[in-house]
């Protein structure tokens, strides 16, 4: 299968089903000429050129009129930038597009989907190098998809795409230039799915993003001590996938969760209580998390490594679970 | 400009609509048969009525916390919205949005706002979304004096301003932001001048006179719908009733509301129609009367309606929720 990256799988969703649906339309600051802060639109330069659109610094405006828009027949892309910049947003999100359809008694059709690079890049510090999904899943109102790779990029983004619901979209910086098999003919991956990155018997890993591709070198260093890890990969955090969660834990009988968020009150918190209130009996040892510690991500490259996770913190939460 | 008899009662006709609601959504709440908070419109009515007259029901508009009028004006359902007040399930909110959170998007109502200045982006949005689809449809975006002192106001208008959006900025000037007057927490005398900011042009006028603000409103939804861009009008007018019914009103006196009542927009308006001929004491009777029935059609809607059922709280958070809730 050709192989290409995951910014590339980006943009062939969006022509895809640009091309198939003109209410699309996509906008934010620096894409139709830039191609995205990070390249994610270069795949995109100079097509569709009066549905992709340069903006003003606005985010409040970039949130909310993307309901406004939804409401009005049009399905609208918004790019936030940088995940921490959507904080400056927060009160469109939060209090408009998160909430309109359930406080109006479920009116409109909000199909919105906002994208962008999240997480630690190399010494962008705090403001620009946050991992916030967990927000956005503890909130109603909003679907959460975080893919790790291109395949899983085009074909969750396809999806949302045709989604009559509110989508956040949360792209690791370090994963835009990745490259990964992706077919050639349309295929779409459902919400909901996780993806068994890797079987194993021993212990079961539960990681999105970044954290799959650490997840997938601790545990190939883990089978050299005879540690079988499978790495289960949940691609969207609303909704999450119990079912194949729950397979995998009754195989293993023991977890260890992996996010780059915080560790304090991130999403795997959820999914560890979650297991722990249905599962008890299954569990062989404690949950363990692995999370950024809980300050902010730090400028100098020592202490951004110490504050973020990488395989070595997977390795050394497996091991103590064993 | 000549305005038709036709159109002069609808406005008289709309406004006394409007006080009858407001009357009773008083009465009742303070009967405590309405839960949450009411934001009474009365004292403005002469603006949704006058701003309104100039749409389609394929416009668009943004409401605000104190949107009954402007919900009743566009043309929503006095049933429905008067069931929403009382938490029932054929609300137009299904008992999940109060006074504070209704919408009828059906008739381009894009919801009232509990938050404010909240409209203001979701207009733009609109806007956006009308010059893509190269309508010839409008927005109309109301907001109160104390939005216009938030980031997404000026956000909004920028943005409009910028891509030439078919956006009516409309702001209601009643004085009061919450319980804080406008010329303590306002920079400018008029929030009219704040359009030079933005490149559009901006106007002050008389809000309690609805045939100024039909004028007024209908050259900017004309520019607008031509491809002339956003309008800021400020509509001048006083909130009579305090910020909410319960309100203690301890940021002013009752001399001063009582000075401001012979200013209201219904009596002004009625006296020009009685000199113009235009309308009769028994006309005038007749049309206190249908607004009163209509009223009370509505309460008597509202007070049959059942409840919703407690698990219908999970309901309506999205088009598909299949394992979203947990």
């Amino acid at each position: 299968m050709r192989e290409i990256t995951f910014s590339e799988a980006l943009g062939e969703a969006i022509l895809e089903e640009m091309s198939r649906d003109p209410t699309i339309f996509t906008y934010g600051e620096d894409i139709a000429k830039q191609g995205g802060i990070f390249g994610a639109y270069k795949p995109i330069l100079g097509k569709y050129q009066d549905r992709i659109i340069d903006t003003p610094i606005s985010e409040e405006v970039i949130f909310g009129s993307a309901l406004g828009a939804a409401l009005a027949g049009m399905r609208p892309v918004a790019e936030f930038h940088f995940a921490d910049f959507l904080f400056t947003g927060m009160a469109a999100i939060a209090n408009q597009i998160m909430k309109f359809k359930y406080m109006t008694g479920g009116q409109g059709k909000l199909h919105l989907i906002l994208r962008g690079p999240d997480g630690i890049s190399k010494s962008a510090a705090a403001q620009h190098s946050e991992s916030i999904e967990t927000i956005f899943m503890h909130i109603p109102g909003i679907k959460v998809i975080i893919p790790s790779t291109p395949y899983d990029m085009k074909g969750l983004f396809k999806t949302a795409l045709r989604s009559d619901d509110p989508v956040i979209c949360f792209e690791h910086k370090m994963l835009y230039r990745m490259k990964g098999p992706v077919p050639e003919e349309e295929y779409y991956i459902p919400f909901g799915v996780a993806d068994v990155k890797r079987e194993g018997k021993d212990v079961t890993v539960i990681a999105t993003s970044r954290m799959v591709h650490e997840s997938l070198l601790a545990a190939q260093e883990l089978e050299k001590e005879g540690v079988s890890v499978e790495v289960v990969d949940l691609r969207t955090l609303v909704p999450w996938d119990k079912e194949t969660v729950f397979k995998s834990v009754k195989k293993t009988h023991k977890v260890v969760i992996a996010h780059e968020t915080w560790r304090r009150a991130g999403w795997g918190a959820e999914i560890a209580a979650t297991i722990q209130e249905e599962l008890f009996d299954y569990l062989d040892a404690p949950i363990r998390r692995v999370g950024a510690k809980n300050v902010h991500i730090p400028f100098s490259p020592p202490l951004q490594d110490f504050v973020v996770p990488d395989k070595n913190s997977v390795i050394e939460a497996v091991r103590s679970v064993l | 400009m000549e305005l038709s008899k036709e159109l002069l009662l609808k406005f008289y006709k709309d406004m006394v609509r409007i006080r009858n609601f407001e009357l009773k959504a008083e009465e009742l709440f303070l009967q405590g048969k309405l839960p949450g908070f009411i934001h009474l419109y009365i004292g403005e009515e002469a603006i949704a009525v006058g701003a309104m007259a100039n749409l389609r029901v394929e416009d668009y508009i943004t409401s605000t916390h104190r949107g009954h009028g402007h919900m009743l004006a566009k043309g929503a359902s006095m049933r429905k919205m008067m069931a929403e007040l009382y938490g029932k399930k054929h609300g137009y909110c299904k008992g999940k949005g109060g006074s504070m959170h209704i919408a009828d998007v059906s008739i381009g109502v894009l919801g009232a706002n509990g938050e404010v200045g909240g409209g203001l982006p979701i207009a733009v949005g609109a806007g956006m979304a009308i010059k893509l689809q190269k309508k010839d449809s409008v927005v109309i975006s109301f907001f109160g004096d104390g939005a216009s002192n938030r980031g997404a106001f000026h956000e909004a208008l920028n943005w409009a301003s910028v891509f030439k959006l078919p956006v009516i900025f409309l702001n209601e000037n009643n004085q009061f932001a919450s319980t804080e007057r406008v010329q303590e927490t306002t920079s400018v005398e008029n929030i009219s001048d704040r359009a030079v900011g933005y490149n559009m042009p901006g106007v002050s006028i008389d809000g309690n006179d609805v045939i100024a603000v039909f004028e007024t409103v209908k050259e900017a939804v004309e520019r607008a719908r031509n491809g002339g861009g956003p309008t800021l009008i400020e509509a001048k007018t006083y909130r009579l009733k305090g910020h909410f019914v319960g309100d203690p009103q301890l940021y002013r006196t009752k001399e001063e509301v009582d000075l401001k009542w012979p200013n209201e927009p219904i009596s002004r308006f009625e006296k020009k129609l009685f000199e113009g001929g235009y309308l009769t004491e028994k006309e005038k009777e007749e049309i206190w009367n249908d607004a009163k029935n209509e009223v009370e059609d509505a309460v008597l809607f509202a007070e049959q309606d059942e409840y919703p059922a407690p698990e219908e709280a999970l309901e309506d958070l999205f088009e598909d929720s299949t394992n979203c809730l947990y």
